[in-house]
């Protein structure tokens, strides 16, 4: 490896994302090709809400795997002299030297943002600083003045004057930007609509625009439309303004916020991923081979349940931050040690949250066994395993998807609480909990820094609402019980 | 009735017994005593001298489950597992890393958790049960509709914002009530008004939502068409034989919660600065007490035990068809 700019790294989390999308798409292939399922997804599809949240969903999902490629950039070489300890050896063979920082491919896409940090706070679109400083002016000695931004709004003369004009252009420019790819998006969902219902081109057009095709592609239109506005904006403005200001070092909060979603994504899917298979087969077992394993089940989650789940948390997560803290030797780069402790965290969430779905996967299997198919299965000599496996488990599925979609948003809200408290991520983290716990302490400076605390609610607010729509419009759909 | 009572204390005992081995695993078996030393103290001061004095001070030092150099009973009861686990079940904590006793601290800091917990919870409970029976009684308008939506929505929103924001616009922009801080006595009340009604409003969408749907599924039943058939008007329908029939699933949801009332809210105690079992626990985490940590998840599983049993208890009140025998 000698000419290779990057060198990729792939983190836990990163690998288990990606294990996720991957189970989501052989799922959608199952899906395809089995009718009841396939029509229970075409009942959220239907759903105006359910697609609109979906779409919103996607975008941030989007965002999520984007900031989950990571990789270390290759340093520049350097003279001979400079920094001789570290690359001598490796320059000596001819090896490439990578940096210790991990980035992602988000962090390449937002470098601009990534880069222009400023020096302390600085409020949305501002071109100086918080604070007055003191600088020597010349000619008038000592000077209280608000400095400049090195980087906001930096391409203005006289940003006083023509700052309103250049953000106003921008935002033009920015609709423009917005309305021609709504356009392509609109072009799409015409031609998928004409040729999934057999309508011809301009049937299709006002069928869309009426809302009167058989998925509510308008409701994802119009979703699309405001997430277009608002990231062409971004696209034309970030570069050049700080959107949502600057934080206490001066990094920008925008790109703070992006990178945050990451981490609720991971704390929000993970969780319920790593515990799922504990939950689902110990419920199945418990709940269709009864006697002592049941017996054993139930005492390991009522235990479990007994201890309030902060607690259990707090205790688990000191012990974990010990475990991490006295074995500094596993982690090649900061971001692995904080990853760790980001997957450690979903494995405590993990066990703190199965027991819920065990019981009711248990209660629903109790139901299942008894029903006619599954005896007539038994008596066929079909084994334990077998009737498991092919009659027990596709039929409490519905189940656990549900448990999948209802847990997500209450675990990206427990991440920020828990940031808070201080048993959450590792402080290193970008997490809308690292965010609220940085911004809540400057809530007392006057005039106060409401910036950051805005921008990591209005995110987690979007995130969460979509999250809760889309489970409601899922459970909907696949509970029988509800029609 | 009081053999099913001594029956299910009885059944509480092994679970209990479950909490105090997993706490003792996680806390002294994941990690050796040794290991928590050098985290507290820092890695980079530890030296073997400050750890055993670290160790000595909070009796660490000690045997894991048997000490041979002791004589007599002393050699199962001067070890770790004895003192650090089994007294627990005496509800004997030993001293925090400051030194005071835990358990008094316990009992002393019970009464403001509890001054907060108690109209928080009484009045969620009333406020949740008649928004969600007004939803109910104009279901399927638009009334119902916006009301789940506001629901959703306030459910979307996460307590931090509750509360920073809450502080925000009462305390610091309208300046009605103190911003944090608490009293004793009477003089409470100006401290307690806005953490109470945040924590209401903070809970509220999630709760009326839940109530709607068990009404809902009650609404549907056969007696409630026999009711109307009989002539009753709506709202009696809802008040005499909806509201008293899902008593059963309310309670199921809402008593085992009161005993853990005593423990306090852990966000809204430390936002507020009030002097209860939610913002111990909190400086414990902080400070990585462990001792305190330990307490709290076993006075915690005690309390939700409580709990369960008074759930039992409760339904035999409100059903006639329970007896618990």
């Amino acid at each position: 490896m000698t000419s290779m700019s990057i060198q990729p790294v792939i983190l836990w989390t990163d690998a288990l994302l990606f294990l996720l999308l991957l189970a989501c798409v052989l799922a959608a292939l199952h899906v395809r090709n089995t009718e009841p399922l396939r029509d229970a997804w075409h009942k959220v599809g239907r759903r105006p809400t359910g697609m609109a949240a979906a779409t919103v969903l996607c975008a941030f999902v989007l965002v999520g795997l984007l900031d989950s490629l990571h990789y270390r950039p290759r340093l520049p070489e350097l003279p001979a002299a400079a920094d001789a300890s570290r690359s001598a050896a490796a320059a000596r063979k001819g090896e490439a030297v990578y940096s210790s920082e991990v980035l992602s491919a988000l962090d390449a896409l937002l470098a601009p943002l990534r880069l222009q940090t400023e020096k302390t706070y600085s409020a949305p679109f501002s071109f100086t600083l918080y604070q007055r400083e003191t600088v020597q002016a010349p000619g008038s000695g000592q000077q209280r003045i608000y400095p400049r931004l090195v980087h906001g709004a930096a391409h203005l003369g006289d940003p006083a004057a023509e700052r309103g004009g250049d953000v106003a252009l921008r935002t033009l420019a920015a609709l423009g930007l917005a309305a021609a790819a709504w356009a392509l998006a609109f072009l799409i969902a015409a031609w998928r609509v004409a040729r999934s219902e057999r309508l011809p081109w301009d049937e299709a057009v006002s069928a869309l625009l009426r809302g009167r095709t058989v998925l509510a592609w308008r409701a994802v239109l119009a979703t699309l439309a405001v997430l277009l506005v608002i990231v062409s904006a971004w696209a034309t403005l970030a570069p050049h303004y700080h959107v949502f200001g600057t934080d206490k070092v001066g990094q920008d909060v925008l790109y703070l916020a992006l990178k945050s979603v990451r981490t609720a994504l991971v704390i929000g899917t993970i969780t319920t991923l790593v515990m799922m298979p504990f939950a689902v087969a110990l419920g199945i077992a418990a709940g269709y081979l009864g006697g002592w394993v049941d017996d054993a089940v139930q005492y390991v989650y009522t235990v479990l349940n007994a201890i309030p789940g902060v607690l259990l948390i707090a205790a688990a997560v000191l012990m974990m931050q010990v475990v991490i803290d006295t074995h500094p030797q596993w982690f090649d780069t900061a971001a692995q040690r904080s990853d760790a402790r980001l997957l450690a965290l979903c494995f405590i969430l993990g066990i703190t949250s199965w027991t819920g779905l065990a019981r009711l996967l248990r209660g629903e299997t109790l139901k299942l066994r008894e029903l006619e198919y599954v005896q007539a299965a038994r008596a066929f000599g079909a084994s334990t395993a077998a009737i498991l496996r092919r009659h027990i488990l596709p039929n409490v599925m519905h189940i656990v998807l549900i448990a999948l979609v209802m847990d997500f948003s209450g675990l990206v809200l427990a991440e920020a609480v828990l940031s808070y408290v201080g048993i959450g991520v590792d402080p290193t983290t970008i997490s809308f909990g690292t965010m609220i716990n940085m911004a809540r302490a400057e809530l007392a400076r006057e005039p106060m820094v409401w910036w950051s605390l805005a921008a990591a609610f209005v995110f987690m607010f979007a995130l969460v609402l979509a999250a809760n729509l889309f489970a409601d419009v899922v459970r909907d759909a696949f509970d029988p019980r509800r029609s | 009735m009081f053999a099913y009572l001594v029956r299910r204390v009885l059944y509480a005992i092994p679970i209990l017994i479950g909490v105090n081995l997993l706490t003792f695993v996680l806390f002294f078996v994941v990690n050796s005593p040794d290991d928590m030393a050098r985290m507290q103290i820092g890695v980079k001061r530890a030296t073997p001298e400050a750890i055993e004095r670290w160790k000595v001070e909070r009796g660490y030092d000690k045997p894991m489950f048997y000490n041979p150099v002791a004589s007599g009973s002393a050699r199962v009861t001067d070890t770790i597992f004895f003192s650090k686990s089994l007294r627990m079940f005496a509800f004997d904590f030993g001293s925090a890393d400051d030194g005071r006793d835990i358990a008094r601290e316990i009992r002393e800091r019970m009464g403001p958790s509890l001054a907060i917990a108690l109209p928080t919870f009484l009045l969620s409970l009333y406020a949740a049960i008649s928004m969600a029976l007004l939803l109910v009684f104009f279901r399927a308008t638009y009334l119902d509709f916006w009301g789940v939506v506001g629901c959703v929505a306030m459910m979307s929103i996460s307590s931090l914002f509750y509360i920073i924001g809450g502080q925000w616009l009462v305390s610091k922009l309208w300046s009605l009530v103190p911003i944090s801080g608490y009293a004793s006595g009477l003089d409470a009340t100006r401290f307690l008004v806005l953490p109470v009604a945040i924590s209401v409003i903070a809970g509220i969408g999630s709760s009326v939502r839940w109530y709607r749907t068990i009404f809902l599924e009650e609404i549907s039943k056969d007696y409630v068409r026999t009711a109307r058939a009989k002539g009753l008007s709506e709202l009696r329908v809802l008040f005499r034989h909806v509201l008293k029939n899902a008593m059963i699933p309310i309670l199921t949801g809402v008593v085992v919660v009161i005993p853990l009332l005593f423990m306090g809210s852990l966000l809204v105690e430390s936002f507020f600065a009030i002097p209860g079992l939610g913002s111990y626990t909190i400086d414990a985490i902080n400070a990585q007490d462990f001792a305190v940590v330990r307490a709290m998840v076993f006075i915690g599983s005690v309390l939700y035990i409580v709990g369960l049993i008074l759930t039992d208890l409760s339904y035999v009140l409100v059903d006639p068809r329970v007896r618990l025998e």
